[in-house]
């Protein structure tokens, strides 16, 4: 990307922002220093002295009723502090918890277990091998019960009642939620020329991040004090929670996440480990270390998607669409534990479509309980934005497809255009700016697209089954606005606090919490923009609760849009107290005063002027009379409305016919982000969401099988893709600035992982437009399209897997 | 990782091995790559009491070839050797195409091809190269040395036929009667995954015909299996389109696969006979 420097009078003092680290300076991350050094300080780092370990048995089957439960022999084992059972747990009312969407959840099991992997036991020992060998030692006795994995099987008539622990549960349904305008509806598809319909599953993925959950409770017997480092998110939800949980006074719990070793969503819930630690530490008087395993990781926190689609399309036969009408089915698993906005059961589905012009829409949708690990919302997917971009880009897909018209120019006909915004979506969300067709333009000019065409038909006359896929999409990121958007009640505001010292150096702290988006680099740069200050001399720190000012933390790509805007804020807050100064130093009325990056100066006299530097030493040394001394301040931020990025992913594969493996030839991405802080950082971000869409449509799964074994609990069986698999990427970009943003910027984090998986798809199924099928379900194994050739029928990746 | 407890010995001879084995028996379980063992002793899957580490035998890292031509592969001879080998490269195509497609870098630049073999995952590579190419495994125990042919050396999943006291030695492969191709063909979704099926393709030419066939079968049964009859219909005769495509009709039915999230058994036959038809008529066998 080129910078352009702003044109300022030849008088200008200004500092060049991009010399200075600012606003478009694809700095190096600063982070990455201690990370490639191996000096990252990450929770399994945290030792304290006495610290203990602990391990939690886990139950292996699916479904069952606990029939006891003997601990002696391991108790027996020297080294063995404490083994904790749900009944113990239920002594001290904890044996459930209450989750972020208003459910419970089995801290440890008592009456029933619900999912492979739940927690049964847990066991605190002097080592980890101790721990473990105390696990081994217990004797769990199970009565099997019949497991579901699959929403039909959980709503069958007769289905066993699988939270029977609840008062007045009566069957398998987790919620119903629905949005839109039902007769409207109707009306539009009894005028449609064609209505087009899909059928789809969104496999069950898994964060996978390359650190598991974990933590280290310490509690201090003498001060009542409890410290908790652990791999989170989103800390200040953690200590808001402990404190309703455990009935702990806040102001004695502090919760730290040191470096955390990638997130995705999966470190936003609590999770019952953080609770044994906790709790464990409370009655040994020590600190008590967690860290979870691969497989414990993998086959019991939280997940993504696990979503089924019943999909419909009104259609004029000029491709104009009329209407949608969607039904969602959700596999939440055993628990109801999503973090996710309290109004939205199905998080932020009814997103699907506010790029297009669809007239009106209708969607409804339930949750069902499985015997499956409980989760839904996690996953660099914005509140299940990804499954509303995938199933709207494969129902366009298919729609274009029965009225035979060319899948760009279907989208050309239906994509808002730019003069539509503000543009209100049928499903109530508030989409303010886009260049969609200029995106869509620049994909296709950088694919070729007409010429692609011409080689697809060149080579299928060899035989050759080349395929082109399109996905186009804007989603909201950054929740967001109070009215509208909280967690257990807590609005999703965002917070941050500055200090200039005396040097006119700075701490810039937040609410968020960085996990690899590369925060110590980029809030610096913003402070850089908007006080001159360069961004090497701005330190960022994180994930203290006890310093940090209150948050909703890092998970939907809202870091930039709301505490981002929060150091923007702040910033300024800074700099209008600095003009004060400024115009004191100077000897000025402050109306005299004017800013040019890094320093003021007095109007008509611009060789009179003093440094943000120079301020910041008057500040303590030299304020005015009456004012205040120090240069510091906060701001919490509450956003107007969320951002809306838009994108463009285009894919071009080809399949081979004989054994299904498709090959990616060209990957082009066209994202408009509004401005960029760190174009570096963000190119990072979109090839890494790029990298986890191809990853999604090619391997990476979990499903389960008829007796609720999970498939996928290791990285041998659960793959992702290496340097090896992995397509190059081409990387276009559009600015629309953000119109309600300070610095112009929106979330980008998970645009290409929301976005790219259906440009994949969509792409092998383009590749095989012959046989007529219209849905192979992801991952697109090769058997699935070898099946899809052989048989010409759709192919689902719905669980049970089938063995045998 | 937090395995079971475990003792561990590093013997510097084979006397010392043998000893070793001697007292331990079944207790003792014998270390070379360690990657198949180690993942397993980290879920627990093996708990055993010993591990004897030979990394510390001297002289077991080789690959070698008789003044006859027959090839030996020690125990401590790493994947990433072979798949390097000159020698491979210029007189064994079977081998040098299977080489790098064993796991990933990291597993090849510690795992043994000896130890592999040991291992009998039926979805192992190097025995489907073994038993195609009619090899050996030769056995060390205290009553000396015995070999053990490819199709007897693997009883069934994770079971081989050494005795508790017994070390495999060496992998042999004979010389060839003939010009060699061959290749190896293997389907995984991933680098590293496990074969949905794979496929070992050895020939041996003179004059025109092929005298002497194998095919072996990687992924697709409770073992790695040897397509004979397959392997027998080439030979005797030119290669001909008639005769592979017979090949490949045979070895899919040889295939016992089962279905899972991999593919139906259906699919993994007929990706079995693609690969022979692939590996045979397409020019994919290199030869030597």
């Amino acid at each position: 990307m080129t910078q352009t420097a702003p044109v300022t009078p030849s008088s200008s003092q200004a500092l060049d922002e991009i010399k200075i680290g600012g606003l478009g300076s694809s700095r190096l991350r600063v982070e990455d220093s201690r990370f490639i050094r191996g000096r990252g300080n990450y929770t399994d780092d945290v030792k304290l002295p006495g610290m203990l370990y602990m391990e939690i048995l886990r139950s292996p089957l699916a479904h069952a009723r606990i029939i006891s439960i003997d601990t002696s022999r391991a108790w027996a084992i020297p080294g063995v502090r404490l083994v904790l059972t749900g009944e113990m747990m239920a002594q001290r009312n904890l044996a459930w918890m209450p989750t972020l969407s208003y459910d419970t959840q089995a801290v440890l099991a008592t009456d029933k277990v619900r999912f492979q992997g739940q927690e049964v036991c847990v066991v605190v020992a002097d080592d980890p091998y101790i721990a473990k060998d105390g696990c081994e030692a217990i004797d769990v006795e199970y009565e099997p019960l019949p497991p579901i994995v699959n929403p039909e099987q959980s709503a069958a008539p007769g289905a066993p009642v699988i939270r029977d622990d609840k008062q007045g549960q009566v069957d398998n349904t987790c919620y119903r939620w629905e949005v839109g305008d039902r007769e409207a509806t109707e009306r539009a598809f009894a005028e449609a020329d064609v209505v087009s319909k899909l059928k789809l599953h969104y496999p069950r993925s898994h964060p996978s991040p390359i650190e598991c959950c974990g933590s280290v409770a310490d509690f201090d017997p003498a001060t009542k004090k409890l410290t908790v480092y652990m791999t989170s998110q989103a800390p200040h939800i953690v200590r808001s929670a402990v404190a309703l949980i455990a009935e702990l006074p806040e102001h004695m719990i502090r919760i730290v996440s040191p470096d955390v070793g990638g997130g995705f969503g999966n470190k936003v819930p609590v999770y019952p480990g953080y609770v044994h630690s906790i709790l464990a530490s409370i009655l040994l008087g020590k600190p008590v270390k967690w860290t979870e395993d691969k497989t414990g990781n993998l086959i019991s926190t939280g997940f993504g998607r696990d979503m089924y689609l019943d999909g419909e399309m009104a259609l004029r036969s000029d491709g104009k669409i009329l209407a949608v009408r969607m039904h969602a089915d959700t596999d939440q698993g055993a628990f109801f534990a999503d973090a996710q906005p309290s109004k939205f059961k199905i998080g932020l589905m009814h997103s699907t479509f506010a790029c297009y012009n669809i007239g009106t829409g209708y969607i409804t949708a339930q949750g069902h309980y499985t015997n499956k690990a409980p989760g839904g919302v996690a996953y660099r997917c914005s509140f299940r934005v990804t499954e509303a971009m995938f199933f709207q880009e494969r129902m366009v897909q298919a729609a274009a497809d029965d009225l035979g018209i060319d899948q760009a120019e279907f989208r050309r006909v239906n994509l808002l255009p730019d003069d539509a915004f503000p543009a209100r979506t049928p499903f109530g969300f508030l989409v303010d700016s886009g260049q969609y067709d200029k995106c869509l333009q620049i994909g296709l000019d950088a694919i070729g697209y007409e010429e692609f065409r011409r080689e697809q038909a060149a080579a299928r006359a060899k035989g050759r089954l080349l395929g082109i896929g399109i996905s186009t999409m804007t989603e909201p990121l950054g929740a967001g606005n109070s009215r509208e958007y909280d967690i257990l009640g807590i609005k999703m505001f965002d917070s941050a606090e500055l200090r200039v010292h005396l040097t006119g150096k700075a701490i810039l702290r937040t609410g968020a919490k960085t996990q690899g988006q590369g925060h110590e680099t980029t809030w610096a740069q913003i402070v850089s923009h908007e006080l001159g200050i360069p961004a090497a001399d701005v330190v960022v720190e994180e994930g203290d609760t006890d310093t940090a000012p209150y948050g909703m933390g890092t998970y939907a790509s809202r870091s930039t849009p709301v505490a981002g805007a929060a150091v923007s804020m702040v910033s300024r807050k800074i700099r209008a107290k600095a003009r004060k100064i400024a115009a004191h130093l100077l000897e000025v009325s402050e109306e005299d005063i004017e800013w040019e990056l890094g320093r003021f100066f007095v109007r008509g006299a611009p060789e009179r002027g003093a440094t943000i530097q120079e301020c910041a030493m008057a500040a303590y040394s030299n304020m005015p009379d009456g004012m205040e001394p120090g240069l510091e301040g906060n701001a919490y931020y509450d956003p107007p409305n969320l951002t809306w990025p838009f994108a463009c992913y285009i894919v071009t594969v080809e399949v081979d016919p004989e054994t299904g493996v498709w090959d990616v030839l060209r990957v082009v991405a066209v994202d408009d982000c509004g401005v960029r802080i760190n174009p570096m950082i963000v190119e990072g971000q979109i090839m890494g969401g790029l990298t986890e869409a191809y990853a999604m449509s090619n391997m990476q799964f979990q499903t389960y099988d008829a007796e609720g074994n999970i498939v996928g609990s290791n990285y041998m069986d659960y793959l992702i893709p290496t340097a090896w698999e992995t397509p190059g990427f081409e990387l276009h970009e559009v600015v629309t600035p953000c119109p309600h943003h300070p610095i112009g910027a929106k979330g980008v984090g998970e645009c290409a992982a929301v976005g790219g998986p259906a440009a994949f798809v969509n792409a092998v199924l383009d590749a095989i437009a012959h046989t007529g099928v219209r849905n192979i379900d992801m991952p697109v194994l090769p058997d699935r399209v070898w099946t899809a050739l052989q048989t010409h029928q759709d192919v689902s990746g719905a669980p049970p897997v089938r063995n045998g | 990782m937090y395995p079971s407890k475990f003792g561990y010995e590093a013997p510097r001879s084979l006397d010392e091995l043998s000893s070793l084995l001697n007292r331990y028996g079944d207790d003792a379980k014998i270390l070379a790559g360690g990657q198949s063992l180690v993942p397993m002793m980290k879920l627990r899957f093996a708990a055993p009491e010993v591990l004897v580490d030979i990394n510390g035998i001297p002289g077991l890292d080789y690959h070698r070839e008789d003044p006859d031509g027959t090839l030996r592969v020690g125990a401590l001879c790493r994947h990433v050797t072979l798949e390097r080998s000159a020698l491979l490269a210029a007189k064994h195509p079977l081998m040098a195409a299977a080489a790098p497609l064993i796991a990933d870098p990291m597993v090849r630049s510690r795992g043994t091809m000896v130890g592999s073999i040991c291992h009998s995952d039926p979805q192992g590579d190097w025995a489907s190269v073994l038993l195609a190419l009619g090899g050996h495994m030769v056995a060390l125990g205290p009553r000396g040395r015995r070999t053990i042919a490819a199709g007897h050396f693997s009883l069934g999943p994770f079971q081989n036929a050494l005795q508790p006291d017994e070390i495999a030695l060496e992998a042999v492969i004979p010389a060839p009667t003939g010009q060699r191709s061959g290749t190896y063909l293997k389907l995984e979704r991933r680098v590293g995954d496990f074969a949905t099926a794979g496929v070992a393709m050895a020939l041996e030419t003179s004059d025109g015909r092929v005298v002497r066939a194998g095919i072996a079968l990687t992924g697709v049964g409770p073992s790695n299996i040897a397509a004979t009859e397959a392997a027998q219909a080439l030979v005797g005769k030119p290669l001909s389109e008639e005769s592979i495509e017979q090949a490949a009709q045979l070895a899919a039915a040889a295939a016992q696969p089962r279905g899972d999230h991999r593919g139906s058994a259906a699919f993994k036959r007929h990706v079995v006979a693609t690969f022979i038809r692939r590996g045979l008529a397409r020019g994919e066998a290199v030869a030597a």
